[in-house]
């Protein structure tokens, strides 16, 4: 069982709000969940849809064909009626489309004149078509209830009763009308965790004790502010709106001096702005976590689309050299545990850490069992109190054998804490000198690397241990090549190479990459991006060139079909 | 109690007569008089030769870079604001480069103490034109690089704080030592973000206004005038040219952004610890 299901409307007309809480009627009732989001840049009108994943196996990307089209807008009928699957089903409400879809395979269910009738308002007409898509599966309704009561749980019980009058008149319409519906969903055990991209980034963060995040808002990142701030009041965090970019990393640097872990996000525009407190993060070994939540560019490029093409950008950008460490999630659940990573590694070599996201995976739901929260990593790296007090002498930039200096939190001792965007001396003052120069840059680079290179895992094998056929990505390609590995491996000795830990780039000991690719017949590398940045970065650290590259640079990500019909392409 | 001696910093590297030295007397003469020690205070600079003067003293610093005095300053005061957070940058550093920042630590009154060095020149690059250099057709100066003269207006950064209710509003002058000690004191214990606009001959590349020049034009504000009138503050402000007032010049009583942040109310966020606990809650909320 493996449904697809697609809300298709104008902006402003709900597709959200059904989309979200069909993706939780199916995750609550223990199902695996996908949900993917095609947005334009615009809050009314136009044309955006919503995409539902569901089966009883894991999935993780989406799929072309539809079983279930939701139409709230004539364009739905226009754009995807020709993605129905062979049993499949469009609801539409013919008296707000004025139109009808060609195809005999739908169902015109009167979404606004049940809202009137049965809850008297027709905002409710969203409720309807949520309820009428749970009576084409022929599932129970009780989840979805439980779901009514606890969003409207402030709005009192009259609303309640209405959105559940609405969900049932839905329901009952679609369960009579859809005579050749052959859909059967029944519940499987335990609900299922449903969280997006940028969620679980949020949670990462402060999960991490994360206590301060500025940042200007900037789709696809605004949704990491978006659920730190929800929650700031219950964790103590400062959340702040900054007037610019430049002021949002400059102020979370102010804060992590200070003696609080802090972070900042954007998208690549914003963080072009940043670039100079990158350098200064560097340069005054202030800890900061920067996630960088990639769409297509140039310039304002495609604002609520998806690409890979920010790598080099976070790889290379900022003047003069420095350590960074840069981690690309490829999934909800990597984007928590290497949030929480990247805050330790920070904190530990007073580095910034970056976590190089994009719209597919910030927007995009996934259902897991659960976060284990006995693998978050907590150490407080910083000298504070009688630990700092009690030392006899202090100096900020001291050199150590390790290059990492004592962090001390400012006014916790009498011992001062001076720090330079200038390069400096041990105690944080500006010299001129080169002795000293030579010195900080080994401090800084050459002591630290080494060891940072140490802390960073190999990419992921999954499949064939031997295989011919290597798919390689990293980042939010993750899903659509899991899931074309699992449709080849009957076919062929197949295997997906993810890198999630990409910079420093990871070495060959823990995991022999290398051999695998050079002994594969076909190594392809896959990226959302035009011109192969990621195995461009492994040809200049290893040598090895991939046999094959598979791109998408339309701002679209990769449906498993499309990335099926690509790899076959390649391999014939 | 701190004394001077505490104080004593790195040697400036600041050209003989520079203002600089006055300003930075009159701040190490303020915190002692005031029983600061050394290890209470942060002072954020940004780039220029007013960004050195942290290391010619003794305190927390950080001298980040051109222009970002005010958000660096803002990061600390609201991961720590029992710590006493002063802003020193330059005329160029903060009406130039950092300008957006400095309207919006206005709007915010957070409770950072800006002194802005102004010598109406940028001294560090060698004597271009800063937003407050007067207009070459208004009397000034030409430049290596505005050939054609300084074309646009002289920023008046006393009235454009007044317009933004900015709640401390001063102009002090480097050559007058005593009045500007007393303004550093009295900004520092004013609750909300103060600006104190000094003006600071550049001995080097600044020909105008000298400090002859200065002395000529400025006197004290009269004791009976009243700061918290905005729109006496305003035709205050506008005075320029024959006669300079130093002093305060507007002040109001806003809140203080950080008292309005109910996180902090009783602790400052640095000293709150962390606890993983609740978060097996907010997972819940996934389910």
């Amino acid at each position: 069982m493996d449904y697809s299901i697609k809300i298709g409307g104008e902006a402003g007309q709900g597709i959200q709000t059904i989309g979200d809480t069909l993706a939780k009627v199916f995750s609550r009732s223990g199902y695996h969940v996908f949900t993917h989001q095609d947005y334009e840049s615009r809050i009314r009108g136009g044309h955006n849809f919503f995409q539902i994943r569901f089966s009883d196996k894991p999935v993780m990307a989406s799929r072309e064909k539809i079983n279930i089209l939701v139409a709230l807008d004539k364009e739905s009928i226009g754009q995807h009626e020709k993605e129905l699957a062979e049993n499949g089903q469009i609801i539409y409400d013919s008296k707000t489309l004025n139109s009808q879809p060609s195809t005999q395979n739908s169902v015109d269910i009167p979404f606004v004149n049940l809202a009137v009738e049965r809850s008297g308002n027709k905002i409710m007409a969203n409720t309807v078509a949520t309820g009428a898509v749970l009576g084409m599966l022929g599932m129970e309704m009780d989840i979805l209830l439980e779901i009514i009561k606890d969003t409207f749980k402030k709005k009192g019980e009259d609303i309640i009763k209405a959105n559940i009058n609405a969900a049932m008149a839905g329901y009952d319409h679609a369960i009579k009308r859809c005579i050749k519906c052959t859909f059967s969903a029944t519940p499987l055990s335990k609900p299922k965790m449903l969280i997006a991209g940028n969620d679980a980034i949020g949670l990462g963060a402060i999960a991490s004790g994360c206590k301060f995040y500025s940042a200007y808002p900037m789709t696809p990142s605004t949704g990491i502010m978006n659920y730190i701030a929800d929650k700031a009041k219950d964790y103590g965090i400062i959340v702040e709106q900054a007037e610019d970019e430049i002021a949002a990393i400059n102020m979370s640097l102010g804060a992590s001096f200070a003696g609080v872990r802090a972070m900042t996000g954007s998208s690549g525009g914003g963080f072009a702005l940043m670039v100079e407190g990158l350098s200064l993060a560097a340069m005054t070994e202030t800890p900061i976590v920067i996630a960088l939540a990639q769409r297509p560019g140039p310039a304002t490029g495609f604002p609520t689309r998806t690409e890979q093409a920010d790598l080099n950008f976070a790889l290379y950008t900022a003047h003069s050299e420095f350590p960074r460490v840069v981690f690309a999630p490829g999934t909800p659940e990597q984007a928590f545990y290497l949030t929480n990573k990247a805050f330790d590694i920070s904190g530990k070599y007073q580095i910034p850490v970056f976590i190089l996201t994009d719209q597919h995976l910030a927007d995009s739901q996934w259902t897991f069992d659960g976060f284990d929260l006995s693998k978050i990593k907590y150490t407080d790296y910083r000298l504070r109190g009688d630990a700092f007090r009690n030392l006899s002498e202090y100096k900020r930039h001291a050199f150590t054998d390790n290059g990492v200096s004592p962090l001390g939190v400012p006014g916790d001792a009498r011992h001062l804490v001076v720090t330079d965007s200038d390069e400096h001396d041990e105690e944080g003052h500006i010299v001129e000198d080169a002795a000293t120069r030579i010195k900080m840059v080994n401090k800084r680079f050459f002591s630290k690397l080494p060891l940072i290179r140490q802390e960073i895992e190999p990419p992921l094998l999954y499949g064939h241990p031997n295989p011919d056929i290597v798919l390689t990505g990293w980042g939010s390609t993750f899903g659509a090549m899991k899931e074309a590995v699992d449709r080849l491996k009957k076919e062929c000795k197949i295997a997906m190479l993810h890198f999630s830990e990409i910079y420093p780039f990871p070495s060959t000991k823990k995991l022999n990459y290398l051999k695998i690719l050079r002994e594969a017949h076909a190594a392809l590398c896959i990226e959302n991006n035009a011109t192969s940045q990621f195995a461009r970065l492994m040809k200049t650290e290893t040598g090895y060139t991939f046999t094959g590259m598979i791109n998408k640079y339309n701002g679209r990500p990769f449906t498993i079909e499309g990335l099926l019909k690509e790899i076959n392409a390649i391999l014939r | 109690m701190p004394s001077l001696d505490n104080y004593k910093g790195q040697n400036p590297a600041w050209c003989p007569g520079c203002g600089n030295f006055a300003i930075l007397k009159a701040l190490k003469d303020a915190v002692v008089e005031l029983g600061i020690e050394p290890h209470q205070f942060t002072i954020v600079s940004g780039i220029g030769q007013a960004g050195k003067l942290p290391h010619y003293m003794k305190c927390n610093t950080f001298n980040g870079l051109h222009g970002r005095t005010l958000p660096v300053a803002t990061g600390i005061r609201l991961a720590n604001h029992e710590m006493l957070v002063i802003a020193v940058a330059g005329d160029g550093d903060c009406y130039g480069e950092g300008g957006n920042h400095l309207i919006h630590a206005m709007r915010r009154n957070i409770n950072v103490k800006l002194f802005v060095h102004d010598n109406q020149i940028y001294g560090l690059t060698k004597g271009q034109a800063s937003p407050t250099s007067t207009a070459t057709d208004k009397g000034g100066m030409v430049t290596k690089n505005q050939p054609f003269g300084i074309l646009s207006e002289q920023l008046n950064p006393i009235a454009m704080a007044i317009a933004l209710d900015c709640s401390f509003v001063a102009r002090g002058f480097a050559g007058d030592m005593p009045n500007l000690k007393v303004l550093i004191k009295e900004a520092v214990t004013h609750k909300g973000f103060t600006l104190i606009d000094i003006l600071q001959p550049c001995v080097t590349f600044n020909k105008i206004n000298t400090y002859e020049w200065y002395k000529q034009r400025v006197y004290h504000i009269e004791p009976e005038y009243n700061p918290e009138d905005r729109i006496e503050a305003f035709k205050k402000a506008l005075e320029w040219g024959d006669k300079i007032p130093i002093g305060i010049i507007y002040r109001n009583h806003r809140p203080a952004f950080e008292e309005k942040i109910p996180v902090i109310k009783n602790l400052p966020l640095v000293k709150q610890s962390f606890n993983i606990s609740k978060l097996e809650i907010t997972l819940k909320e996934f389910l």
